[in-house]
This record gives structure tokens, C-alpha cells and sequence, in this order.
């Protein structure tokens, strides 16, 4: 503990430096429950401070006082019962006076009744998925932070890789409570302002709350290994008053219907393979690249390529890439798509896959078929 | 507290053993394979720490430089996994090889040709984990955790192999584990009664019932992986009526007593060292043997505080946090034992008292972060974090790894019969002190400010703190070539070894002579 300080310099020097947000203790959050765990941690940081200055105190007072070339005789002296009982009941006592707030603390967080809001959370690899309860709502969000900065071409910005292309939105004031379950492997829901951590389970459904003080933005981060993109896969929640919130979920809320209906009347059109094609790669590349890479190439034992693979050259096979790519493959990292994009993203993916990196089948899906084979 | 009778010097003339390498192979001498366990232990910490040294060099900054995301999850995983099994495991159960015998004045091992086996196959499944990374898909990428279902259906093609090696690992530690304890309940020499027994050979004994405890439990959990992802069963698919979280319980109800065998025997080591400095005994012998004790049947009841965030009902949440807790009762007993030991000592700084000194500080921190970590509603917060990264650094590198630097600086006059150079060995010291804190204490901060462990890229408010630790990394890497050359420089040569080179020490290892000869104790010494 003496020493602390010696490696501590350089990091308090550099905290100095740095901005706010930047900070080297656990955040207090915008929330009851946030406070009160902050409140636990700094107590029991403070004792375990305690405790060291005493114990290491000790030791160091001996270490200098007891030492040999000072010319001593060692003591006798070993076993003593009254000592040993009192070090057995103190350490005994402060635990129990620790545990007493952080039961009181953990039966608050596990109190998900009487909820004003419900949100699903769903993780998949390697995005989330909410759906607004009592209201036909529900998007994905996935890392906004582009593929360059990531790879060193273009400089990092604010928020690198804490970013998302649809931030969850929540209501300040009220008790949101969510339901956190995965379609793939586990991963975990954190926001540290909400000190709210809750894996998703595939299979299974988990429940947390939170109610958030403050309208403000709010990042988090998968926090279990969930593969390959696992460092890839953050949450932003963007808080609002109650009466902004009630304006974004109405709007919201209304475009999505919107959009569906759009969807349907759209069926019917034909798209030129210029059009396939461009959407598809679009597509491709924000979807289905991670896995099967840019190239097609895939990755060698893991995930398959698509390039030259039968199920995307051969006529006879067409329907089966169509319910691959719409129905996932069950026992496998292959996802169910018929719910993340629309028919026509459907369609011009598969497209895009039959006639890409010379697979030139010259074969053309239409948003028709996808309606077909997911109606069969 | 003991005398021999026996006179050893005529046993250099009849200690027939082959010569080259087949006297390897086919020993059945405790010291012989006590050497190759320790060696292999050494060259796996070096394995492993080239896979720290990509993790280190690959989080220096903030993108993608050096590995794709995929790379860095095996090396995440398989520097765990060799160090956890490969370094620190080996490392003690050659030390007990070594020392057991010559502690309880017993003539070899029980069973010394299973010992032989049980060393000779662990090659064999470091060979294997080892080359699953060069396979197509590569080697493990699931955390050493390996948590379903990224182990099963979305693991890569080389789990079978991961599966079998860790099955032989298993093996090896089973046999490792009956063989000490076969050889700690039969062959004491007479008087060594069971509470005369130096505290090494308690908490070794202690730490092999561990092991016959839990290692069958980690191989049901590998087997049930095997069978998930290639022969159809469901045991954690909910799909087919398992349950993901049930993998885990199985895991960590290994994974919890795992974690004390590898620091039991640390504290046999750190109790053996202290003394010896202090020129005092023990403070309180029979309160750290039943210390031992409470904190292997403890290590049972507290697996699911690594699952806190798995959702449990609270009230699971509540048993699993008080008897965390609990465990820093019997831990603190040890340290103050400790402390009481050198009060009023006579103290000397030779090079296993520094390591063992600096084991009881940041030991310490470690069970300091580790009470922290206990508590339910705060670990929320901390769960999968740095935070739980530098927790269990400063207890397996400052804590094991430490203590077993500190023994082989304790014992490596017994074993080698030279003193090894005490320059290089306090720069190895000073070296792997100041880095080692550079390395694992910023990682507490980079915890708390948020960071989730096992990631290949990270925020931009991360870079300080990732930067003061990849330097910190690089630094005590390269310390530990100053070990590597110290062991070799003292097996070669240097300053002869007295038959008990350290003033303050006892026990019937200091009364053979150094080096060790090859056979000790063929006839019982009497321990009064």
C-alpha cells in the first residue's frame, strides 16, 4: 500500500489531463439504484483502504524495525488465543455490517413489479434487438462506428466503437422494465450509468429494471464473449422526458406501420439486376460480411464460404439458399434473416451472393419468391 | 524439531539411474520428474506469455493492428488455459514431487510409476491444445471458460481437440493428486505425526482431495460439450430441453475449487519462507491448517458468485454473496498469521523472503478486490470487467506465480547444490515487482471506468490506461528471461550450497545434503 502511490503518479498525472468522461472510478449513474451501488463500492473500498493501511502498516513497521542487521534476537513467542479469536470476529463483524446494506441494495435491483414500460432485449451476433411492449415497435442496433476507423484509415471519433445506428429510447421518470434473452450465445446487457448488467440466455428470458433521473445518452457494451465481434457489439439508450418520449414512440411508431404497409405494396414490383445487385451488396456488406467476409471467402472452419459454395452456383439449389438465408440452419452460427430485413433486402442478397465474386449464375430473386418460400 | 540418525553419505555411491535421455523417459524417481514438471511448467509460462504479449501488443492502442478479433479470442483463450494448466498447475505438483518426499522423510513418491505417467502424457495434450491454433478455423477462441453455446454449435472444428486435451490434462492432475495423497497418509517417516507436518504438505494434501474433488466435474463438462456439438444431445440447448446456465454451474463448481488449488499450496510455500527469514516460528500453526481447511470446504459453497449476473433468484444470489464473504474470514487469519510471525523477528531480505513479502501485499489486494467482488449488487457493475481481470492477476501472477518463485529460490540450493546469483535474482525481483503493478493495477481502473474484458478493441477513453499496461506487460515479460537465466546459471554452477544454506530454516529437507542426492531417506529418519 506504501508503494501505491509510486505506480498511482502516472495515472493520476494523466487523469488530470484528460476530460470528465474519462474517469478512473466506477460512474455513480443516473439512477437510484447506480447511486446506492457506488455507494457500496466506495464504502467497501474505503474499508478494504483501512484494513491495508493497518495490516501492510504493520508489516512494514516490522520490516524495518525487525530486521536482523539491526542487531536483534528474534521473539519466542507463537500462538495466542485471545488474538487469534479477535482476528477471526473483526473481519467477521465488518463483513456482516457490508452485507447488510448490499442485501438491502440487491432486493431493490431484483424488484422488476409494477412496470410503466417493458422492453425486450434480444442479442444476437453481434447486435441487439428491441421491441417495445404494448406498441409495434421493435428495430435492430448495430455498431454505427465505420469499418475504417476500425482499421486505422480514417481517425477515431468521440464515440468510437460506443455508437449505434438505432439507439434504445427511453423514458426518464418511470420504471422500464426489461426482458433480456438472446437468439444465438450469451451475451449481456450493460449500462453502467443504469448499473444494470443481465445476460441474455438463448432460450431463456431475464428480467431487470431501471429508472433513469435524467434525460441524457447513455453507453454501454456487451459484457459477455459472444465470438468474434464481441468487442463490437455496444448499446447507446437515449433518455427523454416523458412527454418527448411519448412524441418519439407515437412518430416512431407510426412510421413503422408505415413502412410494412410499403413493404406489401412493393411485392409485387420487379427489380432490374442493376438494382438487385447494388441493394445486395449493400446488404451484404452490413449484414452478412462479418462472417462470410467481404470476399465471400468466408473464414476456414468456422463459417463457410459462399463463393463458389454448390448452394449459391447450382439452379437446383436456389430454393434452399433462399430458406438458408430466411430460416437460418438450426444447430448453427447461421441466422434466421426473415425477420432483420425486408423481402426486397432479402431478395437482392440473395442475388447479390448468386452473382458476386464470379459465382454469375445470372440468376435473378425477387421479393415475390421470398414471399413465396416464407409462405410455403 | 527433528534429527536424522541415518548417514547419507554412503548413498552417492549406489544411485544407479540410465543415462541420456532414457533416463527420462522411464524414471520413476520423485526428482527426476519433480525437474521435468518444473521445467515444462517453466517453458508453458513461457508459451503463455507470448500469447500475453500479442493480447498486450494488440490493446496498446486503441483499432486493429496486429490480429483479427477471431485470433485474439484463441490467444485470450489458450493463454489461459496454458497458463492455468500448463504453468501453474505443474509448477506445484513439482514442487510437491520435490518436496514431499524429502519433507516427511519418505524415500520417493507411493505410486512412482504412475507418476511417471501422470507427467509424461501432459506433453502430449499441450501438443494437442497447441496445434488445434495452426489448424484451419484455428484453436479455441471461447474464453477458457468456454461457455455454451459458443462452445458447441458456434464453436470452431478444433473443440474436439480442445476436449481431448483438456480430458488428458484431467487425467494427469488425478493421478498427480492420488499419488500425493497416498504418499502424505502412508509414508511418514515415524514420529511425523499429521500435525508436525511442514504446512506445505498439509496444504498440498489439502489442495489433492480438491482436485480428486472437481477435476471429474470439469471432465463431465468437456464431455457434455463433446457430445452437444457433434453427437446431437441438448444438455445446454434450450432448444432441446437444456439449459446454457447449467453449463456454468458445472463449470465454476470446478472452476471455484480449481482456483484455490492453485493457491493452497502458495500458502504451505509462503508459510515455509516467512519463518525461515523471521528466524521465529509460525505464529499459529494449527490455526493455518484449519484455515486450509475451512477454505477448501468454503470453495464448494461460493461457485455461483462467478454467475451473478446469469439470473439468479435473489435468493440464490444472497447464499452464494454471504458465503463469499465468508471466505476472507479464514484468508485474513493466514495473512495476519503472517504478519504476526515477523513481528519481532530477526529479518533478512534474501531473495524467496522478497517474493514472499511481496506475495502477502498484493496477495492481499487481490482478496481485497476479491471481498469487493462479492458483493452481489456492486459486482453488477464490476462482472466481466478489468476489474475482474486485475482481480485475478494479482492472486494467480502476484499471488501463485510469486509463491512459486519465491520456492525455487528457497529450494534451488537443495535441488541444484549451488547458490544461484543473488544480483541477477533481486534484479528479477525489483524488475517483476515494478512491472508486474504497472501491468495489473491500471487494469482496476480501466474496470471501474467501464471496460469489458476479452475485447480486441476498445473506446478511446481506454488508451492511457491500456498503454501504462501494455508497457507494464512488456516489462515483466522480458523480467522473466533475468528467471530463466538465473535457474540455468544456478543448475550449472556457482557458490556450493550448504546442506542448509538458510540460517532460520527447518524441516528434513535441510538435512540431506545439497545438492539432494538421488535417493533420500531409504531408511526412515525418526522425527522426535
Amino acid at each position: 500500500m506504501k508503494m501505491k502511490p509510486l505506480w498511482a503518479l502516472p495515472l493520476l498525472y494523466s487523469a488530470s489531463a484528460l476530460s470528465q468522461e474519462r474517469s478512473l472510478n466506477l460512474t455513480q449513474g443516473v439512477t437510484e439504484i447506480s447511486r446506492d451501488v457506488y455507494d457500496l463500492h466506495m464504502t467497501i473500498f474505503y474499508i478494504c483502504c483501512v484494513i491495508g493501511v493497518v495490516v501492510f502498516g504493520l508489516m512494514f513497521y516490522s520490516m524495518i524495525r525487525h530486521r536482523k542487521s539491526s542487531g536483534r534476537e528474534p521473539a519466542k513467542f507463537h500462538e495466542n488465543v485471545k488474538v487469534e479469536i479477535l482476528w477471526t470476529l473483526i473481519p467477521f463483524l465488518i463483513l456482516v455490517g457490508m452485507a447488510i446494506p448490499a442485501t438491502i441494495t440487491l432486493i431493490d435491483m431484483e424488484d422488476t413489479s409494477d412496470a410503466d414500460v417493458t422492453i425486450q432485449v434480444t442479442g444476437s451476433q453481434w447486435k441487439w434487438h428491441y421491441k417495445y411492449f404494448d406498441r409495434e415497435v421493435s428495430f435492430f442496433s448495430r455498431l454505427a462506428t465505420q469499418q475504417e476507423q476500425i482499421s486505422n484509415k480514417f481517425d477515431k471519433s468521440e464515440n468510437y466503437l460506443r455508437e449505434v445506428d438505432n439507439p434504445l429510447v427511453l423514458p426518464t421518470g418511470q420504471k422500464v422494465r426489461f426482458l433480456v434473452t438472446s437468439d444465438d450465445v450469451i451475451h449481456s446487457w450493460w449500462v453502467p450509468a443504469f448499473a444494470v448488467k443481465k445476460d441474455a440466455n438463448p432460450g431463456f428470458i431475464n428480467e431487470a429494471w431501471t429508472r433513469i433521473d435524467e434525460p441524457g445518452i447513455y453507453r454501454g457494451q456487451c459484457a459477455e464473449l459472444c465470438g468474434k465481434d464481441h468487442g463490437f457489439m455496444p448499446i447507446v439508450v437515449i433518455a427523454k422526458t416523458p412527454e418527448d418520449y411519448a412524441k418519439w414512440i407515437d412518430e416512431t411508431e407510426a412510421e413503422q406501420i408505415a413502412e410494412r404497409e410499403r413493404q406489401q405494396e412493393l411485392l409485387d414490383m420487379e427489380m432490374s439486376m442493376d438494382e438487385l445487385m447494388a441493394m445486395g451488396e449493400k446488404i451484404y456488406n452490413s449484414t452478412c460480411a462479418a462472417c462470410h467476409q467481404p470476399n465471400g471467402q468466408g473464414i476456414p472452419g468456422t463459417f463457410p464460404a459462399l463463393a463458389g459454395s454448390a448452394v449459391a452456383t447450382e439452379s437446383d439449389k436456389l430454393d434452399q439458399h433462399i430458406d438458408v438465408v430466411v430460416n437460418g440452419v438450426q444447430g448453427t452460427a447461421m441466422q434466421a434473416f426473415a425477420q432483420q430485413l425486408t423481402m426486397q433486402e432479402l431478395a437482392a442478397v440473395v442475388t447479390y451472393e448468386r452473382n458476386a465474386w464470379g459465382n454469375d449464375t445470372g440468376e435473378m430473386v425477387q421479393a415475390a419468391d421470398i414471399n413465396a418460400a416464407m409462405n410455403e | 524439531m527433528s534429527t536424522v540418525v541415518d548417514d547419507h553419505n554412503h548413498e552417492a555411491h549406489h544411485d544407479h539411474k540410465p543415462s541420456g535421455i532414457t533416463r527420462w523417459l522411464f524414471t520413476t524417481n520423485h526428482k527426476d520428474i519433480g525437474s521435468m514438471y518444473l521445467w515444462f511448467s517453466l517453458i508453458m509460462f513461457f508459451v503463455g506469455g507470448a500469447m500475453a504479449m500479442v493480447i498486450r501488443a494488440e490493446l496498446f492502442q486503441p483499432g486493429l493492428q496486429l490480429v483479427e478479433p477471431q485470433f485474439f479470442n484463441q490467444m485470450t483463450t489458450v493463454h489461459g488455459l496454458v497458463m492455468i494448466f500448463g504453468a501453474v498447475m505443474p509448477a506445484f505438483t513439482g514442487l510437491a514431487n520435490w518436496m514431499v518426499p524429502m519433507m516427511i522423510g519418505a524415500p520417493d513418491m507411493a505410486l512412482p510409476r504412475m507418476n511417471n505417467w501422470s507427467f509424461w502424457i501432459l506433453p502430449f495434450a499441450f501438443v494437442i491444445l497447441l496445434s488445434s491454433l495452426f489448424m484451419e478455423g484455428g484453436g479455441p477462441d471461447f474464453g477458457w471458460t468456454f461457455y455454451a453455446p459458443l462452445s458447441t454449435t458456434y464453436s470452431n472444428d478444433s473443440t474436439a481437440l480442445f476436449v481431448f486435451a483438456v480430458h488428458i490434462m484431467g487425467i494427469s492432475s488425478i493421478m498427480g493428486a492420488i499419488n500425493v495423497i497416498v504418499t502424505i497418509i502412508n509414508m511418514r517417516a515415524p514420529g511425523m505425526t499429521y500435525m508436525k507436518m511442514p504446512l506445505f504438505v498439509w496444504t498440498w494434501l489439502i489442495t489433492a482431495f480438491l482436485l480428486i474433488a472437481v477435476m471429474p466435474v470439469l471432465a463431465g463438462a468437456v464431455t457434455m460439450v463433446l457430445t452437444d456439438k457433434y453427437f446431437g444431445t441438448s444438455f445446454f440447448d434450450a432448444a432441446g430441453g437444456g439449459d446454457p446456465v447449467m453449463f456454468q454451474h458445472i463449470f465454476w463448481f470446478f472452476g471455484h475449487p480449481e482456483v484455490y488449488i492453485m493457491i493452497l499450496p502458495s500458502f504451505g510455500i509462503i508459510s515455509a519462507i516467512i519463518p525461515t527469514f523471521s528466524r521465529k516460528k509460525l505464529f499459529g500453526y494449527s490455526s493455518m491448517v484449519y484455515a486450509t481447511g475451512s477454505i477448501a470446504i468454503l470453495s464448494f459453497l461460493v461457485w455461483a458468485h462467478h454467475m451473478f449476473t446469469t439470473g439468479m433468484p435473489v435468493f440464490a444470489e444472497l447464499f452464494f454473496m454471504y458465503f463469499t464473504m465468508l471466505i476472507a474470514v479464514p484468508t485474513g487469519v493466514k495473512v495476519f498469521n503472517w504478519v504476526a510471525t515477523m513481528w519481532r523477528g530477526a529479518i533478512t531480505f534474501e531473495v524467496p523472503m522478497l517474493f514472499a513479502l511481496a506475495f502477502v501485499i498484493l496477495f492481499t489486494i487481490g482478496g481485497f478486490s476479491g471481498v469487493m467482488l462479492a458483493m452481489t449488487p456492486v459486482d453488477f457493475q464490476y462482472h466481466d470487467t478489468y476489474f475482474v481481470v486485475a482481480h485475478f492477476h494479482y492472486v494467480l501472477v502476484t499471488g501463485a506465480i510469486f509463491s512459486i518463485m519465491a520456492a525455487s529460490y528457497y529450494w534451488l540450493p537443495k535441488w541444484t547444490g549451488h547458490m544461484y546469483d543473488t544480483t541477477l535474482a533481486r534484479l528479477h525481483f525489483w524488475t517483476s515487482l515494478i512491472s508486474v503493478n504497472l501491468l495489473f493495477f491500471p487494469m482496476h481502473f480501466a474496470g471501474l471506468a467501464g471496460m469489458p474484458r476479452r475485447i480486441p478493441d476498445y473506446a478511446v477513453q481506454f488508451a492511457d490506461i491500456n498503454q501504462i499496461t501494455s508497457i507494464g506487460g512488456f516489462a515483466f515479460g522480458l523480467s522473466q528471461l533475468l528467471f530463466l537465466w538465473v535457474v540455468i546459471k544456478c543448475a550449472r554452477g556457482g557458490e556450493k550450497a550448504a546442506a542448509k544454506p538458510w540460517e532460520g530454516a527447518e524441516g528434513l529437507e535441510w538435512t540431506v545434503p545439497s545438492p539432494a542426492p538421488y535417493h533420500t531417506f531409504e531408511t526412515p529418519p525418526k522425527v522426535e
